[in-house]
């Protein structure tokens, strides 16, 4: 290269390809991202969070959570669930057209309850004719694609992130470390402010083998007034204060609280469907979209 | 670098002389106390507890002091400074305006300084790499502007019209970083998108810095030392070429990971070009082997040739880990891991400082016209040398142990921490190594900086007594 404005123009090519392709690009297609329906329910998701629970965001921001914890959950396929809902006038008929049409399914159906899931099946395929031939004799049966892969199957979220699930993060944290858990689904695993808080304070309260460092600065030790205070963490042990003092959290640790209490992901949408199993998950959605 | 006294600088070394100094010393400073948040971050493997009641050194706030110094206080100014020597000579041209590229200098500090107090009280901006707060990125970007103001005018008012790879890589990285720091700041501060578009500019950000810029300000410095050093002409002009185009090209795609809520196509296009960065990386080798190399070479006893062989061998390591890592299978198992900590490691430490470190080790002296002991320089090589393997080669193991057991959910969390957590306890004396060198570093520049401070007040000190007598007689 003979001339300085050479190497420039080289730098400027390919540093405005780059440029175009993962910053302009994903602007033009995400930047104006609006709240989609979660399926089938039809409820916008995401909702914007409270007041404390943003205060608490811009917590977990400053204490630098995000290198050790990530916030995203991958996917690796899917399984299909076949679930019985009911078992009709005849059960052993029933019983015997599902060892027909998935012997393996059968082989752990005791039927004494429903709804009951049966199994796991190879495809939906397999599936649907297992539900015809629960249907043909008698009973109902209703079939579940869940996604699956390692994240899943931990529990640190029931479907894979999406874009969708950061649209109002006033900073976006997705994490590339884990040297803690994902926390994703932190709000539901986790569902306990007190939990949460007693973690917060130190870890090994409730974690006894936890590596998690504790936060004991948001957390404010002092002499009990007249009456203990209501949010006073229940102590016990090495742990617990001098005897007449209390530890009580801080403004900051109730609303890092609500913030964490605040992450889930589990709204099925079109893009990342999850098909609630029957019972809890319903609800799970509403919650979710608080 | 022979041990009989150097000749006097001539005045293109004497016009670097003030911007070096103020640019080389500071980052010699930040480099050790980087060097002291790495090891506060890493006292949380060994006992959380420790540090737990300090709001300062939590690790959530030393991790990102210790890399907002590195690539801010120690890198980045150290990269300016050889580059403006190298855009100097070997342009035959006086530094322009050296003063005000001193004061730039300062200024950079200053924002250094601020940027680590906002990251050490909460106020980082909770992007990787980018963690300064907005007031002190604006401090470092016009301190940056007003250095490569004076620099570019010294590269187009060159003598010499001819050019040497050197240059291409120091311009090329100096637009680079102005470009992608602008960019990131604005998009995600000032400005910021909304949702995962901000994480796409941050990985984005992140793996230009590590993956284009880091190559080419190292470079630079690789492809002038290596000849210099060893005797012989760099071996191909076109190889260089093609390298400085095919990291351009390759590595500025880098940075999306495999696993990321953002479409799919970003992934895969980040993997492939990871994958392709190791033909620039093969490329390096066979320049590096073919100019250094040979039966006629002294063995390398830790010299300042031996910190650009060494960092040159390691930034080609760095690169086919990185390939390795971002292929989609492996990715299930090192992505969220102390593997990519370990890469990343060798290529800030094992590449970076080190090529960083030859260039000031081959500067200093010649534009202060003052030797640094060899004995020095060596004791620095054998602590961050093994320091740098030893830092990040375990973590390369462990990142391994634990994403095998991460990719598999019967295992239980805890296990996947404990499987990697001796190898980053045996990481942290490499990183201990690493800061002792550090302050060997420190006391390496800073009193050669000093010394010549000492004996310019002296002689102004004798002259100005010998000046006094002269007027009253007149
Ligand atoms: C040094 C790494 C590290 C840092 C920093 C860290 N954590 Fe953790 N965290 C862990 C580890 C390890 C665990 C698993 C053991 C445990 O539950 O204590 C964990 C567990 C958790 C859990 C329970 C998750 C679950 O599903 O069981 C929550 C919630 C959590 N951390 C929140 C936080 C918050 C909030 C911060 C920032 C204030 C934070 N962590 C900072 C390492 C870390």
């Amino acid at each position: 290269m003979k001339s300085g404005s050479l190497v420039f123009l080289t730098a400027f090519v390919a540093l405005a390809f780059s440029w175009t392709g993962f910053v302009l690009v994903p602007q033009l297609q995400l930047g104006r991202l609006e709240a989609a329906k979660t399926v089938p329910a039809g409820d916008a998701y995401p909702v914007a969070r409270s007041g404390q629970a943003r205060q608490g965001a811009e917590v977990y921001r400053s204490l630098g959570c995000v290198y050790c914890h990530s916030r995203q959950i991958g996917q690796q396929g899917t399984t299909v669930e076949v679930t019985l809902t009911s078992v009709g006038t005849n059960a052993a008929n029933v019983l015997s057209a599902i060892q027909k049409a998935a012997p393996h399914l059968a082989a752990t159906a005791s039927l004494a309850s429903v709804p009951q899931v049966l199994g796991q099946v190879a495809d939906t395929a397999l599936a649907d004719d297992a539900v015809t031939a629960i249907a043909e004799a008698g009973g109902e049966a209703t079939v579940a694609i869940l996604p699956d892969g390692p994240d899943i199957r931990r529990r640190w979220g029931r479907r894979r992130s999406v874009a969708q699930d950061y649209l109002y993060d006033p900073v976006v944290q997705p994490g590339i470390r884990r040297f803690g858990p994902d926390l994703t689904d932190a709000g539901a695993t986790r569902a306990s402010a007190e939990w949460q808080l007693l973690h917060l304070y130190a870890p090994k309260t409730v974690v006894p083998d936890s590596t998690m460092p504790g936060y004991p600065f948001l957390f404010v030790e002092r002499k009990i007034g007249k009456t203990p205070a209501p949010d006073a963490l229940p102590l016990s042990g090495t742990f617990a204060p001098p005897d007449g003092h209390e530890v009580v959290p801080t403004e900051e640790a109730q609303a890092l609280v609500a913030y964490l209490l605040s992450l889930r992901a589990d709204a099925p949408l079109y893009e990342s469907p999850v098909t609630p199993p029957p019972a809890p998950a319903t609800n799970g959605v509403a919650v979710a979209t608080k | 670098m022979t041990a009989t006294t150097l000749p006097s600088p001539g005045p293109i070394d004497r016009s670097c002389r003030s911007p070096l100094f103020a640019l080389f010393g500071g980052a010699a400073g930040w480099l050790a106390l980087s060097s002291a948040f790495g090891l506060a971050a890493a006292m949380t493997f060994h006992n959380p507890a420790l540090l737990a009641g300090c709001s300062v050194l939590t690790f959530g706030r030393a991790y990102p002091a210790w890399a907002h110094l590195f690539i801010y206080g120690f890198g980045v100014p150290t990269a300016l400074g050889a580059g403006l020597w190298l855009l100097a000579r070997l342009g035959r041209i006086k530094a322009m305006n050296p003063a005000l590229i001193t004061v730039g200098a300062k200024l950079w500090h200053v924002g250094v300084l601020v940027g680590l107090l906002g990251i050490v009280t909460g106020d980082s901006s909770g992007f990787e790499w980018l963690e300064l707060p907005r007031y002190a990125a604006v401090i470092l970007f016009l301190a940056f502007m007003l250095m490569t103001v004076w620099l570019f005018m010294t590269f187009s008012w060159r003598a010499e019209p001819r050019l040497y790879p050197s240059q291409w890589f120091v311009l090329a990285a100096v637009f680079w970083f102005i470009w992608i720091f602008s960019t990131a700041v604005f998009l995600l501060q000032m400005h910021p998108v909304r949702g995962v578009v901000q994480a796409a500019v941050a990985w984005w950000f992140a793996g230009n810095l590590l993956n284009v810029w880091l190559p080419l300000a190292g470079l630079a410095v690789t492809f002038y030392v290596l000849p210099k050093l060893s005797g012989k002409p760099l071996h191909s002009y076109y190889l260089a070429l093609f390298i400085f185009v095919t990291v351009a090209l390759f590595g500025s795609w880098t940075g999306m990971p495999v696993q990321a809520p953002l479409p799919a196509w970003m992934g895969i296009f980040s993997s492939t070009a990871a994958a392709l960065m190791v033909v620039p990386a093969l490329a390096l080798g066979i320049l590096v082997v073919k100019t250094s190399g040979g039966g006629d070479q002294p063995p390398c006893f830790g010299g300042v040739l031996c910190f650009a062989k060494f960092g040159a061998f390691m930034l080609i390591l760095a690169t086919l880990l990185a390939a390795v890592a971002a292929c989609p299978v492996m990715a299930r198992v090192t992505e969220f891991t102390w593997f990519t900590e370990g890469q990343v490691l060798l290529r800030l430490y094992g590449f970076f400082a080190m090529t960083l470190f030859a260039a000031v080790y081959h500067i200093l002296p010649r534009i202060s016209g003052r030797e640094i002991s060899p004995r020095r320089v060596r004791a620095h090589f054998w602590l961050a040398m093994p320091g740098s393997l030893l830092l990040a080669l375990p973590l390369l193991a462990g990142g391994v142990r634990q994403g095998l057991r991460l990719a598999d959910a019967a295992v239980p969390f805890q296990e996947t921490a404990r499987a990697a957590v001796l190898w980053v306890r045996i990481s942290t004396l490499g990183e201990t190594l690493i800061a002792l060198g550090a302050l060997v570093y420190l006391a390496n520049v800073g009193w050669l900086i000093l010394s010549h401070y000492r004996a310019l007040l002296k002689r102004e000190m004798t002259d100005a007594l010998a000046w006094q007598p002269v007027e009253v007689k007149s």
